[in-house]
């Protein structure tokens, strides 16, 4: 009874059929069937999980900053009834001033850079078990998102988008170690390549093997052709650590990011990229920026590619 | 599997997967959080028995593998949920017996989805998965995933026995 001839053949082909859809969607380029597939669950589970955050998110900031409750003295309870009402009003008006203050900091971002952005909310967060870094948020082709967009906040890039549905868009988050951009380093010019590294720091790749490289340096994004995936001049991050690899054909470097990808909020999708490079227009005013050292080695003086 | 059955399930695994990325992952817990899809599927299917647990989990695992922010291949979790509700079921007879020997289901089955995942992402060239974090997924997965598993195994386990159409189909 345990484990009847039905029962192993109705078993070996649930797996039959799940090794032939991964593989379809391995080998499938951008229009396969499984694409739509995933498509329309986007717009089947995408409103569904915009009203689950709304459902939880009051609940959850309530949750977190409630500590203990309850006393057996009634005046005690009272007091701390009040207090606790008072208190969250504050927490929550602290909320609402955070986010107008992210929001602020999104629109900066986005008047310096003179960018057009879709704001958005992240409203789902990909599992640790998948290995890949993913969100949904609550924007989509509704809004003007397609795939393939740029996503900043207000401390640089978060990601870009790999996925649209009507109202909800999947990000790939740039921590993800299959996430690769081009940037270029602030003052010095210096073009590379920045890789996720999964819960470290990012790795930094300059292409030029003598460039000076200093732990402190920034980095913006260098911008792909028609601001796909990649609109140029968005903060990266900084240098905290130069690796010496002698005889190595790159210049690497370990990088934290601006942004902080474990407390995503608010985030603009950039749906309109800048008529002209914005350079560095966008970095942190207080950074400490690293004196822009000519860089020494390189004999041809990199010119910035245009978009 | 009946009406009823069919739409408890369903119920059940959705809501799972949406509280899943809407509530547990924006934690950030250290180690990946609970997975509450496998502890939604292992009662299930240990109620179920192979067959239907093995339906159940591939079910469960296309939910997973399609429900946003998934980006991986589809397929890959409908293949580990699949075997996962195969192996839960075939442990129907020992749910009634003990607790201890469930527990021990859910820790041997949560520590298999993660590392069985990892190696068909590796396998499809779906992610890069890295030593350190594999470990620290697996623990943590584990042990929340069985700290959570006396709240959630019961009671799921409770309706899907009160859902059995008929104690003597047990060949099902």
């Amino acid at each position: 009874m345990r484990d009847n001839p039905r029962t192993r053949l109705v078993f070996v082909l649930l797996l039959l059929t799940a090794f032939t859809l991964i593989t379809l969607d391995a080998r499938g380029g951008g229009t396969s069937l499984l694409d739509r597939l995933r498509a329309s669950t986007q717009s089947v589970f995408g409103p569904i999980e915009r009203a689950a955050s709304a459902v939880v998110r009051p609940v959850s900031d309530f949750v977190d900053g409630v500590g203990s409750i309850g006393s057996n003295a009634q005046r005690i309870s009272e007091l701390e009834q009040e207090n606790e009402a008072l208190a969250l009003q504050l927490r929550t008006s602290e909320l609402d001033r955070n986010r107008a203050r992210e929001l602020d900091e999104l629109l900066g971002l986005a008047a310096l850079g003179q960018y057009r952005i879709v704001p958005a909310e992240v409203i789902a967060v990909g599992s640790a078990r998948g290995f890949i870094r993913t969100v949904t948020i609550d924007a989509g082709s509704r809004d003007g998102v397609t795939v393939d967009l740029t996503v900043v906040n207000g401390d640089g890039l978060v990601g870009r988008v790999v996925e649209v549905g009507p109202g909800t868009a999947t990000i790939l988050l740039l921590t993800d170690p299959e996430f690769v951009v081009g940037v270029r380093m602030a003052g010095s010019m210096e073009l590379g390549t920045v890789r996720g590294g999964a819960d470290g720091p990012m790795g930094l790749e300059l292409f030029n093997p003598q460039a000076d490289l200093e732990v402190g340096a920034v980095m913006v994004t260098l911008g792909s052709r028609n601001g796909r995936p990649f609109v140029p001049g968005v903060p990266v991050g900084t240098v905290v650590n130069v690796r010496s690899t002698p005889g190595a054909l790159t210049r690497s470097a370990d990088v934290r990011t601006f942004v902080d990808v474990t407390t995503l909020d608010l985030v603009g999708v950039v749906v309109e990229p800048p008529r002209q490079d914005p350079r560095d227009a966008l970095l942190p005013t207080p950074s400490p920026s690293p004196t822009p050292s000519p860089s020494v080695g390189s004999a041809t003086p990199t010119p910035t590619p245009s978009p | 599997m009946t009406v009823r059955q069919v739409v408890l399930t369903g119920t059940l695994l959705v809501t799972a997967a949406i509280l899943q990325v809407t509530v547990v992952n924006p934690l950030d817990l250290p180690g990946g959080g609970p997975d509450l899809v496998l502890l939604v599927l292992i009662p299930l299917a240990m109620v179920q028995g192979p067959m239907s647990g093995a339906v159940t989990g591939f079910c469960a695992g296309l939910l997973v593998d399609l429900v946003p922010p998934a980006a991986g291949h589809v397929g890959s979790w409908a293949l580990v949920l699949c075997v996962t509700g195969f192996q839960a079921g075939q442990f129907r007879f020992d749910s009634r017996r003990s607790a201890l020997r469930t527990l021990g289901v859910v820790a041997g089955l949560s520590a298999f989805v993660v590392l069985a995942h990892a190696g068909v992402a590796l396998l499809f060239g779906e992610a890069e998965v890295e030593g350190h974090e594999l470990v620290s997924v697996t623990v943590g997965t584990v042990l929340y995933d069985l700290l959570l598993a006396p709240f959630v195994v019961p009671p799921v386990m409770g309706l899907a026995r009160r859902a059995e159409p008929d104690p003597s189909r047990l060949a099902l």
